[in-house]
């Protein structure tokens, strides 16, 4: 062993050891600084005005890169955790905000905001919806940049309603629309087309249920510790048996995946679909439909989820999802910079023409479809906003829930049982 | 060797043992370089991918912990109590039990019924063994999508048997009581066929004269298969029992396309269980926990068979 470890092998060690020495001071002298942009955006026309806006940035800031990078979303949510802890964690990554962030915000890999936001007298934080940044907000400090936010609704098949006998824009209260979903049903049509088997669609059922049953301080109250056991947590989900009862989902459901159900309603295979506001536009609809064309767009209807006779829920209070950016703690600092970039009104625009409701003032005025302009409309009026509840609640209480509403709507547990589970992984969190 | 042998015969005892050390010590320093230039490779290796992080599991199983930074918060057992409380992880375990009786009881006699036929030497016979083996060489998740949409109740294979049928088609996946079985079907369509390639193997190593003696003894063919070829076939069988019960525990990227575990756990394997439920819910302690469990169970299952079963192998 001494023998191996003489001298012409010390030599050649110490020539090995500068050689790398030297390599890495190249590397540092032409450093030029490099953006990694992680997403799971898979809508092309969005990504090209993403590559076009960091194009822009690049042009203005000669020696900034920006690469990008995509992981799937499920792939995403499950390697974050251990990317964020390596050496190749991106500079920036997607959100939902709410519990989640919550939990990175507090383990050190993420950066705060705040000062970014609040420079030149708050200039960038007037620029952007302040329930947005609300919604990126834990201890006092913003851990994210609001890029955009969005309004679940109720869309409907006017030919499909119009055979059953149902006028869709009368549709004002719970009892209106299960008694169109019986009528519905009579006539031989699929009421509802919902996504059972990737779950989070039908937890919009039970979200925005317990939503109108409880109202914001109903639920404000529930996440603070008083919990999910009380009254209008069990009559939201004993409505979401009731419905399910109804047969009010398209056969099959249970194991249907969101693309599925998509398809269901633009197929024209259902009268139904809870979902996000960008349905209704032919880009979705070619995208969802089997025959690659959808439902026209003057055949889809659009209506609030329907308020509760008697309980304390607004039609005006939103459901929806809230995205942004996350920067981490190594990124470079043109990272924020370029997020700055990002959600000027004039980027906004662009990508409102894309199909978002942006979070930044004025870029509203960049849709140019006809229903996302009402929905956007709808969310300027809005009494309050709630981001989807399995994000909202943490990845563990939310995939709960997530569990719960599909077992509901299928009759498969009691809406005790069900408040129950829910408050159990509550307990553990806390 | 054999110098030094006689040399200590003739030296008186005190002397033996001292040579006996010394040439033990020779032994050893003959040996060291090459135990210190070729262990450490393998030795770290296998310590770094496999000793730590199996103990790595065992120790984040006792923390409250959600993959960031490093686990602080203590809970104990609790994890081991919530496993065995949640009725999906009982739910997994009956099911894990499933596709191992299935495996043995229908998929290995299956498997070693079609080796005895495409192991005689007929035309066609090579054909049908590279038929039968197909599935086992389509990726598990490929194998999930296309009977995801074989079973599917509006598109698939089976909604246009029924259609045909003027019958109204059923939604299998759908169907909690269903679902299992479309999945067992699926376990067994994909992986007969290696069990058969095993058989077949085995088949081919059995030498012809032992059953041209039973032939000219007039034994029938299923006296030959019973009391010469499924004996000299022991260990190849005892072989395959133990790979079916082993892959039969890891069963996990085939279902997560086809169910994804559901409909409401109906589907659900331990390590489909382990990933809905801790990498999915950010419960990295939990999921070290089932991790753990699946472990002891997959440990004591494989050395007990090995002890009882493959002893003489």
């Amino acid at each position: 062993m001494t023998a191996i470890l003489g001298h012409p092998w010390r030599h050649r060690l110490a020539i090995a050891v500068g050689a790398v020495a030297a390599m890495t001071s190249v590397q540092a002298m032409s450093a030029e600084t490099t953006i990694n942009w992680l997403h799971l955006e898979t809508n092309q026309p969005r990504l090209e005005t993403w590559h076009e806006i960091a194009s822009d940035y690049e042009a203005l800031h000669p020696g900034v890169h920006i690469e990008f990078q995509f992981l799937d979303n499920e792939a995403f949510k499950a390697k974050l955790p251990t990317l964020l802890q390596s050496d190749n964690a991106p500079s920036m990554f997607y959100t939902w905000a709410g519990g989640v962030l919550k939990e990175q915000s507090e383990t050190g890999k993420i950066r705060d905001i705040t000062e970014a936001l609040n420079a030149d007298d708050g200039a960038w934080r007037k620029m952007l919806n302040p329930a947005a940044i609300d919604s990126m907000t834990f201890n006092d400090k913003v851990w994210a940049v609001p890029t955009h936010s969005g309004v679940v609704s109720f869309w409907y098949n006017k030919e499909l309603l119009a055979k059953a006998g149902v006028d869709g824009e009368a549709i004002k209260t719970w009892g209106e629309f299960t008694d169109a979903v019986k009528q519905l049903r009579a006539a031989g049509i699929a009421p509802i087309a919902a996504g059972g088997g990737d779950k989070w669609p039908l937890q919009f059922f039970w979200s925005y249920l317990v939503m109108r049953e409880v109202g914001q301080e109903g639920l404000d109250a529930a996440r603070a510790g008083d919990g999910f056991l009380s009254d209008g947590f069990v009559e939201a989900s004993q409505k979401l048996i009731d419905l399910g009862k109804l047969e009010a989902f398209q056969k099959g459901f249970v194991a249907a995946s969101w693309p599925d159900a998509a398809a269901t309603f633009a197929d024209g295979r259902a009268a139904f679909l809870l979902a996000g506001d960008n349905t209704a536009t032919p880009a979705n609809q070619a995208l969802a439909a089997t025959d690659g064309k959808g439902l026209a767009p003057e055949n889809i209807g659009r209506f609030p989820f329907p308020a509760i006779e008697g309980a304390p829920g607004l039609v005006t209070d939103d459901f929806g999802g809230i995205n942004g950016w996350v920067v981490t703690k190594n990124a470079p600092a043109e990272t924020v910079d370029f997020l700055k970039f990002y959600t000027n009104v004039d980027n906004a625009k662009k990508l409102a023409a894309r199909g978002v409701i942006p979070t930044t003032f004025g870029g509203e005025e960049g849709l140019v479809e006809p229903s996302m302009k009402l929905a956007a409309e709808q969310m300027s009026k809005e009494t309050w906003h709630q981001n989807y509840l399995d994000q909202d609640l943490g990845p563990n209480v939310g995939r709960v829930v997530n569990d719960i509403s599909a077992a509901l709507a299928a009759g498969q547990i009691s809406a005790q049982d069900a408040v129950q589970q829910v408050q159990d992984a509550f307990e553990l969190e806390m | 060797m054999s110098q030094t042998d006689s040399m200590a015969a003739k030296k008186p005892l005190g002397g033996l043992l001292s040579l006996l050390t010394r040439r033990h010590r020779t032994k050893i320093r003959g040996k060291l370089p090459v135990i210190i230039l070729f262990l450490p490779p393998a030795l770290i290796l296998f310590t770094v991918f496999v000793i730590l992080p199996i103990g790595e599991a065992a120790w984040y199983s006792f923390y409250d912990w959600n993959g960031y930074g490093l686990p602080t918060e203590w809970v104990a057992l609790r994890n081991y109590q919530l496993i065995f409380r949640n009725g999906a992880f009982l739910q997994a375990l009956i099911n894990n039990g499933l596709i191992i009786a299935v495996s043995i009881l229908i998929q290995v006699p299956l498997a070693l019924w079609l080796a005895t036929l495409v192991v005689r030497r007929v035309r066609g016979a090579v054909a049908f063994r590279l038929l039968f083996f197909l599935p086992y060489v389509l990726a598990d998740v490929a194998a999930g999508l296309i009977w995801r949409f074989v079973y599917d109740g509006q598109f698939g294979l089976v909604a246009a048997v029924f259609n045909a049928l003027n019958m109204e088609s059923p939604f299998w996946l759908a169907d909690k009581g269903a679902a299992m079985v479309c999945v067992l079907a699926v376990v067994v369509w994909k992986y007969f066929g290696f069990h058969m390639m095993l058989f077949v193997a085995g088949l081919q190593a059995i030498d012809k004269e032992v059953l041209e003696a039973a032939d000219i003894d007039g034994a029938t063919g299923w006296q030959k298969f019973r009391r010469v070829t499924l004996p000299l076939l022991g260990s190849t069988v005892r072989l395959s029992v133990f790979f079916a019960v082993i892959g039969s525990l890891q069963l996990f990227d085939m279902i997560m396309p086809l169910t994804g575990g559901g409909p409401f756990n109906a589907t659900q394997t331990m390590v489909t269980f382990l990933y809905s439920f801790g990498v999915m819910r950010m419960n990295v302690g939990f999921g070290s926990a089932v991790g753990v469990v699946l472990f002891v169970i997959c440990v004591s299952l494989a050395f007990s068979y090995k002890r009882v079963f493959m002893k003489n192998d």
